[in-house]
């Protein structure tokens, strides 16, 4: 049977769902952390996902970074797939930008929230599935943020010591 | 004159021996050039305990010496931090408290040394430092800092540095983070690195002038005894550990740990983050056209804090904040103090909270504050009194960066959105009218700001009242005590406020309101600073919303003496701004108004104010919370039923025989299928959303003060404007006209 330190991949899976009580979420927030964390996560998302590709980082509640025909994409858990992860996922969303009282109403009560004027929230959504992915503040004519590009093969190579799994010879 | 003998190491200048260190680590990237941590290595448990006992000491200085003051900030929610720092000025050890100030006073102690002290002022055993100038280590003039010098034999073997938030600092008006300020001489009393005191005591004139110099000159003076008391333990402590172990021990160590913190900071990095490029940004708003107390700051400014985080390949951070918006004629301007203290808390709290707290995490970050901008104004006149305006909202940015890192590793726990503005933060004072303090000034300054709301991470909700940035020991005190020393203004309520946690998947921490009355008092002063017209901080994440934005509602002149007489219902709070309760209990001038943002006002008697502490932000999509949790959400008042409708797609009745919330699964489900769908037919594709706002861009269809914070940021930066410019296929040369030119 597979060791793991510290915490099972079952917890760690009982944790992303949002399931694990507070006393002992609160250990594991206090505690040094597990040195197999990743591989559990990546264990337990991998066999949740629907789909087949190999996936070589998490990025979000939903996104993936996969390896997909010696490319590498960001992929929805539905299954739509947003393109190269070098480019800002959230230019091929679907967006709705509030942008007026009435629309900021709905989610704050009035008094409660930005003037539209100065800050608008704009929320981008999958096109696939319609997950709200990303709730933006912006002042208006801001370009949307490209949050995250992160450096896989230093992270493989480097870090954990061998090649991200779409480099690594079978 | 005659020359002094130099004290610091082996026949050194203390000079020499900065000059020397900073050397050795551009040479070698390593703290004073160590390459092996021999100490440790040797005998680890003598290294741990040694440590400890070091630790403990300026601990135990904390705990004890908060005692010695009376001000409510210090004593009741230990706004004091100490620390213990080599001859060069890197902290080595660190108490709990205020932490964001071990590096302000480190950047003191090297101003000391840098202006040459040694030779011109003097520095011996004995002596006493006072610090309070922002722009030699500090974040305003509020927070005042006690360095003394630790001896050993002839040389200085390191310093020790205390600091408390005052009540009063003397400024333009009462109060700790003024909002009207706009040059240097608006922002109180200033000591600039000045020696105090001599042979452990307070020089007498310091004292009178100090006593003077402010409106709470019992606070000063108990805290100022504070301070020097926490640092005489601390020293004393210091020299028995000499004593104990050794003179060549205690060299060695001091920089050893530090170089071991460096170290352990960039493995922590590599345990929990993932190397790559963060960005994330907000704006804070500060609308003073109209307000202003002195002309030039008589227009309303966006100020645009954009965050760049690179995680380098060896585990170092690179921190720049290119693109911001220029400095101000305002109190938010940030010195390299504030921001070199704002990235410590929060490094502290997020990244090396399990390990030895000390300079060299500052050691293993590249920072970049550009130059004209309101993180490194370069202009001394300017005022820098209220940073944390600007500073809190900011630093969202890097803990959401840090966040990304978090989650995309597996440490979906250790994940924030940002956190809340610790920004409602009412202030002013008065003097009473009657009875046995009549004539005496009651100061307002209630730091139950300390009590945010903590945000949602990606794995549970946040938690209500507990979350200060600047103290990671959040806690706002009793209320009682406050009330004492803000006599003049007894509350009349306190309730939690609904519709203020930012909503989500998993929401952020919700938090409370308070009506106030002015009482038995005259020439009273009213302001604060929080935001309004701009959500505070970088919002939610993954979907997840921000919290709700402050605002301002009071009323004056109003019927209270005869509502109080005929026992008839006043306002307890604002639960619902759009039917709200000063309207219909009350008559008078009632003000509502969507600014947070106030610049000193006077009321009297009988007038009501109404503040709220913050909710914090949210994560992941709201659609995706339990539904049973909105359900709880409702019971605890955490959210109303029309907001969780709307939000949520919850569809949930009161019954109020049962005195219970109910919810109806399927109109629920229904509901959500509905929200879901119009999220398709209320939104537009990418290339509809870029043309729109290009030809907002275009038509030059925004207001002043974006336009302004776009022509700043573009003309300020070497990298953001660029970008912004390529984005919208703009020409070099755009910028946007603007009214006042």
């Amino acid at each position: 049977m597979k060791k793991y330190d510290k915490y099972d991949v079952e917890t760690i899976a009982r944790m992303i769902d949002g399931k694990l009580p507070w006393p002992e979420l609160r250990l594991i927030l206090s505690e040094e952390k597990d040195s197999d964390r990743f591989e559990k996560v990546m264990e337990t998302l991998q066999k949740r996902v629907p789909w087949k590709e190999k996936i070589l980082l998490p990025l979000h509640e939903h996104l993936y970074i996969v390896s997909k025909g010696g490319k590498r994409i960001v992929k929805c858990d539905c299954g739509y797939e947003f393109g190269d992860y070098r480019e800002n996922w959230k230019t091929k969303c679907r967006i709705r930008v509030r942008d007026t009282n009435e629309s900021l109403d709905e989610i704050y009560p009035p008094y409660m929230h930005s003037d539209p004027q100065w800050e608008e929230i704009r929320e981008y959504y999958c096109p696939g599935c319609l997950a709200l992915l990303d709730t933006e503040l912006a002042s208006p004519g801001y370009p949307p943020i490209f949050n995250f590009l992160p450096d896989i093969d230093t992270f493989y190579e480097e870090w954990l010591g061998s090649p991200a799994p779409d480099k690594k010879r079978v | 004159m005659k020359k002094r003998k130099p004290i610091g190491w082996n026949g050194k200048t203390l000079k020499d021996m900065i000059q020397e260190s900073e050397q050795l680590f551009k040479e070698t990237g390593r703290y004073y050039g160590i390459d092996k941590l021999e100490l440790k290595e040797k005998d680890p448990f003598k290294y741990e305990r040694a440590y400890a006992r070091l630790r403990g000491a300026s601990e135990s200085a904390w705990e004890t010496a908060l005692h010695v003051a009376a001000s409510p900030i210090v004593k009741e929610i230990g706004e004091l931090c100490f620390a213990l720092y080599t001859p060069e000025g890197d902290s080595v050890v660190v108490s709990t408290g205020i932490m964001v100030h071990v590096h302000t006073m480190s950047e003191a102690i090297k101003f000391i040394i840098r202006e040459n002290y040694e030779e011109d002022v003097g520095i011996n055993p004995g002596d006493i430092f006072l610090n309070n100038d922002c722009l030699c280590g500090n974040v305003h003039t509020t927070d005042v800092q006690t360095l003394i010098p630790i001896f050993w034999e002839d040389e200085l073997v390191g310093w020790v540095g205390g600091v408390t938030h005052q009540v009063d600092i003397g400024g333009i008006v009462p109060g700790h983070d003024l909002t009207c300020t706009v040059e240097r001489f608006d922002d109180g009393v200033f000591y600039t690195c000045l020696k105090i005191g001599s042979n452990d005591q307070l020089w007498k004139d310091h004292m009178i002038n100090a006593r003077r110099a402010v409106r709470t000159p019992m606070f000063w003076e108990l805290d100022e005894k504070c301070r020097l008391s926490g640092c005489l333990m601390i020293r004393d402590a210091t020299l028995d550990f000499i004593k104990n172990e050794g003179i060549e021990y205690y060299k060695r160590f001091i920089r050893e740990t530090i170089e071991d913190g460096k170290r352990t900071f960039i493995a922590r990095v590599r345990q929990l983050l993932i190397p790559g490029r963060y960005r994330a940004s907000s704006v804070m708003d500060a609308p003073m056209k109209g307000k202003a107390l002195k002309p030039q700051a008589d227009k309303d400014i966006a100020t645009h804090m954009p965050v760049e985080l690179v995680v380098k390949a060896d585990g170092g951070l690179s921190l720049s904040f290119d693109g911001s918006s220029g400095a101000q004629s305002f109190s938010f301007n940030c010195g390299i103090g504030a921001m070199e203290g704002g990235q410590w808390v929060l490094l502290t709290q997020c990244v090396i909270h399990r390990d030895k707290v000390n300079d060299g995490a500052y050691l293993a970050v590249d920072k970049d504050y550009p130059l004209g901008t309101w993180c490194n104004p370069g202009d001394p006149y300017l005022s820098y009194n209220n940073p944390w305006g600007n500073l809190i909202p900011a630093y969202t940015g890097m803990m959401r960066c840090i966040s990304y890192g978090f989650f995309s590793r597996g440490f979906r726990e250790e994940v924030v959105p940002g956190y809340s503005h610790t920004a409602d933060a009412i202030q002013g004072g008065g003097f009473f009218d009657k009875g046995p303090l009549a004539g005496q000034y009651w100061t307002l300054s209630t730091f139950e700001i300390a009590g945010q709301g903590y945000p949602a991470s990606a794995v549970t909700d946040g938690f209500n009242s507990g979350y200060a940035m600047w103290n990671p020991e959040g806690n706002l005190g009793d209320v009682e005590t406050w009330e004492v020393i803000q006599g003049g203004i007894p509350y009349l309520s306190r309730q939690l406020k609904p519709n203020i946690a930012g909503h989500g998947k998993y929401r952020g921490g919700s938090n409370f309101e308070t009506v106030a009355m002015i009482h038995n008092s005259h020439n009273v002063i009213f302001f604060n600073a929080a935001e309004g017209l701009c959500f505070a901080g970088c919002g939610g994440m993954h979907g997840g919303y921000p919290q709700a934005t402050s605002y301002i509602l009071r009323a004056e002149n109003t019927n209270m003496p005869d509502v109080v007489k005929d026992k008839k219902p006043y306002p307890l709070g604002d639960p619902d701004p759009s039917h709200g309760e000063f309207e219909r209990f009350i008559k008078g001038k009632i003000t509502r108004t969507p600014e947070g943002f106030m610049t000193p006002i006077g009321l009297k008697n009988h007038d009501l104010v109404h503040w709220r502490e913050s909710g914090a932000p949210g994560y992941g999509d709201p659609l995706e919370r339990e539904v049973d949790l909105v359900k709880k959400d409702l019971k605890d008042a955490i959210f109303t039923k029309e907001i969780v409708y709307s939000v949520y797609g919850v569809v949930a009745t009161y019954d109020e025989a049962k005195r219970e919330w109910a919810v109806d699964y399927e109109q629920t489900k229904k509901r959500r299928e509905q929200l879901r769908k119009e999220r398709k037919d209320k939104s537009m594709t990418f290339e509809e959303f870029y043309q729109k706002e290009k030809k907002r861009i275009a038509d030059g269809n925004l207001i002043e003060p974006v336009k302004r914070m776009y022509n700043e940021s573009i003309q300020l930066s070497r990298r953001w404007g660029k970008e912004f410019l390529e984005f919208w296929n703009l020409p070099e040369d755009f910028r946007f006209k603007l009214e006042e030119e």
